[in-house]
């Protein structure tokens, strides 16, 4: 202890006093408050930045999730307008069909009643015809013949009516 | 394998053991220049642990000569007297300054008459009034010069910052020694919430006593840190930012400890109010005694390298010099370490907040 004291320096203890003071007070201005908010602020951009990434990753997922949600959706969609087409497609074929064999039977129908109508109205021309042709003939039967004419009246209508066109 | 390799080494011992012996035969004559250099490293050991007016890289006894330079003397006494130290001539001359005689005896600037007459007592201390002694002595220089190196390392540090967020330059390696100190010192010891305040501080200690403390291993002889008077007032400057960042709490503490029966905490009080003086007195002693320590022991060895005066001696003690050396290599930190653990702590304890009152 007496050594101790012995060996204490007054003059040491002013300097290293007042130097390590100074010191102090120049590396607290000019180095240590700089160090020290750079490190933060680095750290706390380094904290930041991986936020962000997580964050953007996250939003990634979510992206990505939708995405394939929007695409699984179109493809659904897809499939049913597809699906639709084909029904409608067989449909109108299915119709068209039904209205092509209507109309061709009404076609049939109609150019059947018309030959029909046809036949008639040339059956009928042919008798018309064919009495007048008759009633010529008797008239020239009759011109020649005048004699007996009831007698040939009755031959002529037993003619005709054996002359009815089946 | 083993047997070849006991071979090997028995050789090695008796060759080493004859070459010691005849050594030592040699020398048996020369007991007294043994005495001699006993004494003549006791000396430089103690010169070298003392703080001195001049700066000596070396010193050769036989020719008087020495290698190095003078510093300023400044000193008070009713006056200011400035003058080189080389006027001492080493503590051979007395100095006459402004009508005033003074001698360096030891080290210590002594006022005495004009022909230097210093009163010795019986422990060998001169009676002679000391001049306040203000000398930029090898340790107040080598403080100024760890200052400029410490402001040109970290303010280089400081300035790479500015650049972006990664450190160029020499200041790199510092980088993580101040990260470890802000994360493993300051904040586990004196809290998230108050630590910043204590940061500098911290630092400036840290770093301070570490250089200090590695330019004592260095040749150039300084002892900056094993000095007393240093360690005083670095241990000093804890103990009144202790003191004065004490909150209501902390004193609470000491006068009147929360939790315990009224008897005891008057019995705790001056144990408590002691503990306050004895924690800045033990970190004082401790990096002093550390210190001091090593470099008595570092240069004994290394002294002792004089005495044997031999190949084997000498290498051996070269050898163990060098183990020694990178021993107080990891000294030199682990003293920084603790001092600046340790004033963390106490910033700790001063400003701790309780929120369990009651349960002590």
């Amino acid at each position: 202890m007496d050594k101790l004291i012995n060996d204490f320096s007054f003059g040491l203890f002013f300097w290293q006093i007042l130097l390590f003071i100074l010191l102090l007070w120049l590396l607290t201005k000019y180095a240590w408050k700089p160090i020290l908010d750079a490190v933060n602020s680095r750290e706390e951009g380094i904290k930041e930045a991986l936020e962000q990434a997580e964050k953007a990753r996250e939003e990634m997922a979510e992206l990505k999730a939708s995405n394939e949600k929007i695409l699984k959706e179109a493809r659904a969609e897809r499939e049913a307008m597809l699906k639709e087409a084909r029904i409608i497609k067989d449909k109108l074929i299915a119709e068209a069909k039904d209205e092509a064999k209507i109309q061709a039977n009404n076609m049939i129908e109609m150019a059947k009643n018309s030959i029909e109508l046809e036949k008639q109205s040339a059956i009928t021309d042919l008798k018309n015809h064919v009495a007048e042709l008759s009633v010529e003939i008797a008239e020239k039967v009759i011109k020649k013949e005048l004699s007996a004419k009831d007698q040939q009246l009755n031959l002529i209508k037993k003619m005709l009516d054996e002359a009815t066109l089946k | 394998m083993q047997s070849k390799f006991l071979i090997k080494f028995l050789t090695i011992f008796i060759f080493l053991f004859t070459v010691s012996s005849f050594a030592q035969h040699e020398k048996v004559e020369g007991e007294g220049e043994k005495a001699e250099a006993k004494a003549g490293i006791k000396e430089a050991v103690y010169h070298h642990i003392q703080d001195s007016h001049e700066f000596i890289f070396f010193h050769n006894s036989e020719t008087g000569k020495y290698y190095g330079f003078s510093l300023p003397v400044i000193l008070w006494d009713n006056g200011l007297h400035i003058f080189s130290a080389s006027k001492f001539h080493h503590g051979e001359k007395i100095v006459e300054s402004n009508g005033n005689y003074y001698k360096l005896y030891h080290n210590k600037i002594y006022k005495t008459n004009a022909s230097g007459d210093l009163k010795l007592n019986e422990h060998g201390h001169p009676e002679n009034e000391k001049p306040l002694d203000f000398s930029i002595t090898k340790n107040v220089f080598m403080i100024i010069v760890i200052g400029i190196l410490m402001l040109l390392l970290f303010g280089g540090l400081a300035k790479s910052f500015e650049k972006g967020y990664i450190a160029t330059g020499v200041g790199r390696f510092f980088e993580p020694i101040i990260l470890f100190i802000r994360d493993e010192i300051a904040i586990p010891n004196i809290g998230e919430k108050h630590y910043k305040k204590y940061m500098p501080f911290l630092l400036t200690v840290f770093f301070f006593i570490w250089f200090s403390n590695l330019f004592g291993l260095t040749p150039l002889s300084v002892n900056i840190t094993g000095n007393i008077t240093i360690t005083l007032a670095l241990a000093l400057i804890t103990f009144i930012i202790t003191q004065f960042s004490g909150n209501k709490n902390y004193w609470k503490h000491i006068f009147w400890m929360p939790g315990v029966p009224w008897p005891m905490k008057i019995v705790l009080a001056p144990i408590e109010l002691i503990g306050v003086f004895i924690k800045p007195f033990a970190l004082m002693i401790r990096l002093y005694a550390n210190i001091m320590a090593g470099h008595v022991v570092l240069m004994s060895i290394i002294g002792l390298i004089f005495i044997f005066k031999n190949w084997v001696g000498g290498s051996l003690t070269f050898l163990l010099a060098f183990v020694l050396s990178i021993l107080e290599l990891l000294v030199a930190l682990l003293q920084a370490y603790i001092f600046t653990m340790l004033s963390a702590l106490y910033f700790g304890f001063a400003v701790e907040e309780h929120e369990h009152e009651e349960a002590h």
